[in-house]
């Protein structure tokens, strides 16, 4: 452990563990939550860990309460995140909401377990997936990340938090109770403070901030509560003032600067890795822990002969668009293999534009894949 | 005074926002008109207070003061204030909204933060209905009261709430009306200088929705109904505190008492998480 209290070294720990060290090591200090299985162990890690970096813990009465509290600590200036799993995920959507309005940087993890309604509390499903992009009502972008290792968590925790300080957005974190609960070798690096993204602040003279300035860019630099600035902000749509404007070319205005700021920067914040996609006839796209069963699949197929390769997602939300446009001009073929009956396989279809056949393979939840079943829709697919 | 008044208005209103969107004669005026006299009076930083409204009428008080100012989700006001509060305890947190907002959707959150005594102010004004979406039936409502959604009178009984205070923890309860304005304004400046959970209930005229169905059209019609019912009892037994369609409404300040706030708990967790492990 270093001076700053922030672990460094090597570690055998689970998932969700390694995403509460991730948030420490981003610099995070305020974790609001409830309790729910798979998630609680982030939670109860964050307890422990707070108050010895000098953070604040507190267990809310609700998710709704855990996801307003993280944005009120936001713009008390420190780095806040909740953790949660699918009947919570639900329940935060009306916040997160608020969090995209308001643009206030903040994590959630969402550990997914099988739905719908309570599901399997202890078991996996990545059902949440769409519920991510649209899940708030209304017009919006969001980021959502996805973790296929204990090591992962940790990483994109950090990326999650940088990512939501520069965009001024809430941050997902859809991982699944796989993932969360598996142990395994985490290396945990030192963070400095050169690795780590804060949010722009106002420059300036504070009688004359306007909380949403597009002078600076598509992310207007956010002031602080208790700074001197007299901000106001609102969950109605606004202008540049942050005062309600109730008409259509103010909404226009707003909400194409809000989707504009991720879709223009797609390229910034999209991340994927791939396995023998070179020569791939046959790709299969995968995420979170599914596709670390889809690579070992891959690589039997590729034993048997078969021009395979493998794409992990790892940013869900803005769709790696580009990367599956790109692919779907060489292969023959996508099979997407996820713990739902069809969610993330729509937007690889949409993407293939008909270049390529696009093959679901779904599961219901509840378990993973087992690789013959991935391996077989390979070898379907060469016939 | 009308000077000090004019000086008040201009330090905390924000003159770009006005006019405001309150019907003639709404009690939310005068309410925030003393809140502010309260704020200058209780010698807070302006540059430390933070006011967290949620949705309605109400919830539109964040909005007109030149303060740090948040208007955020249905209900959702206070955990929002909690977040600031507990991020940074130097800040002051105010709550400012309605009964709908704080005591129906946001009810469980108004017990919690009462419960944990954190230190915060609620100005809750009591309109007995949802004035902003046309006067439905609220959780504070009188038995047998008319509204859109009880055509034939309210057969729900409200909440009574300095009892439901009392009994969640608070430290500082108080209720007036409009019609006390002097009184209104010195319990929100000791609500305000009080440590813990603080909480001041505003009984409210809404004479354009709830007033036009309850034979109360103007506002004065309200104050005067206001003047005819109010008995003030200061210390008066909580469990005596709730209103009638026709009976008294007690008025006054109700609870005044200490305890560890929610900011004393965590600084003693912080004091155990950082101490040297023994060898």
């Amino acid at each position: 452990m270093s001076d700053n209290g922030h672990l460094v070294g090597e570690y055998f720990i689970n998932g969700d563990v390694a995403c509460a060290e991730g948030a420490i090591s981003s610099g995070c200090r305020f974790f609001a939550g409830y309790p729910i299985t798979p998630a609680t162990e982030v939670a109860e890690r964050m307890a422990r860990r707070l108050p010895v970096v000098g953070g604040t813990y507190i267990q809310m009465e609700d998710e709704m309460a855990s996801m307003n509290a993280v944005l009120g600590a936001s713009w008390a200036g420190v780095k806040a995140m909740t953790s949660t799993s699918g009947p919570g995920f639900s329940l935060m959507m009306e916040n997160i909401g608020l969090g995209v309005m308001l643009e206030t940087p903040c994590v959630v993890a969402n550990i997914q377990r099988a739905g719908p309604s309570t599901g399997l509390p202890t078991l996996i499903g990545q059902q949440d997936v769409m519920q991510a992009r649209w899940g708030s009502h209304g017009s919006y972008e969001i980021i959502a990340l996805c973790p296929d290792s204990p090591q992962q968590m940790f990483d994109l925790t950090v990326k999650a938090f940088n990512l939501s300080e520069k965009y001024r957005i809430p941050v997902l974190i859809m991982s699944d109770e796989v993932v969360g609960h598996m142990s395994e070798k985490v290396v945990i690096p030192e963070i400095t403070p050169d690795d780590l993204v804060y949010r722009k602040l106002p420059q300036g003279k504070k009688d004359s901030y306007i909380p949403y300035s597009t002078d600076d860019g598509l992310v207007p630099p956010m002031a602080i509560a208790g700074q001197g600035y007299h901000f106001h902000v609102t969950g109605l749509t606004h202008d540049e003032r942050g005062y309600p404007a109730m008409n259509a070319a103010a909404q226009d205005r707003l909400i194409i600067r809000l989707v504009d700021k991720i879709r223009l920067n797609a390229d910034d914040i999209v991340m994927y890795s791939e396995y023998l996609t070179r020569d791939a006839e046959i790709v299969v796209c995968a995420y979170g822990i599914t596709s670390r069963i889809a690579r070992f699949a891959v690589g039997q197929a590729r034993k048997k002969g078969i021009k395979a390769g493998f794409i992990q997602l790892i940013t869900l939300w803005p769709f790696p668009e580009k990367r599956i446009r790109e692919l779907s001009r060489k292969v023959k073929a996508f099979i997407v293999p996820e713990i739902n009956r069809g969610q993330l396989v729509y937007e690889v279809e949409r993407c293939a534009g008909g270049k390529a056949v696009t093959i679901s393979v779904p599961h219901s939840g509840g378990g993973v894949h087992r690789p013959e079943v991935i391996l077989s829709a390979i070898c379907n697919c060469k016939k | 005074m009308q000077d000090n008044w004019v000086k008040v208005i201009d330090k905390y209103l924000r003159q770009d926002r006005l006019p405001h969107i309150w019907c003639p004669a709404c009690g939310i005026g005068p309410a925030l008109n003393c809140f502010l006299r309260a704020i200058d009076k209780a010698g807070l930083d302006p540059d430390m207070v933070s006011v967290v409204s949620g949705i309605g009428c109400s919830g539109r008080v964040a909005g007109y003061v030149k303060l740090d100012s948040f208007h955020t989700t249905h209900g959702r006001a206070i955990p929002f204030a909690t977040g600031l509060k507990l991020a940074n305890p130097r800040l002051k947190a105010v709550v400012f909204s309605g009964d709908g907002d704080l005591v129906a959707i946001g009810g469980n959150h108004l017990i919690h933060a009462a419960r944990r005594n954190i230190d915060m102010t609620v100005i809750l004004i009591n309109n007995f209905n949802y004035g902003m979406t046309g006067g439905q039936v609220g959780p504070t409502a009188p038995q047998d009261v008319r509204t859109s959604t009880t055509p034939y009178g309210n057969f729900e009984p409200p909440f009574n709430l300095p009892l439901l205070m009392h009994a969640s923890g608070a430290s500082y309860i108080a209720r007036w009306t409009v019609l006390h304005l002097r009184q209104l304004e010195i319990s929100m400046t000791e609500a305000l200088q009080k440590p813990g959970f603080s909480f001041v209930e505003v009984i409210s005229p809404c004479p354009a929705v709830y007033g036009r169905m309850n034979k109360e059209p103007e506002g004065l019609d309200s104050l005067r109904l206001y003047m005819k019912r109010s008995v003030i009892k200061n210390g008066a037994n909580p469990e005596e505190t709730g209103i009638s369609k026709d009976g008294p409404i007690i008025v006054g300040k109700f609870i005044d008492r200490e305890y560890p706030t929610l900011n004393n708990g965590l600084d003693k967790v912080v004091a155990k998480a950082r101490k040297p492990v023994k060898k």
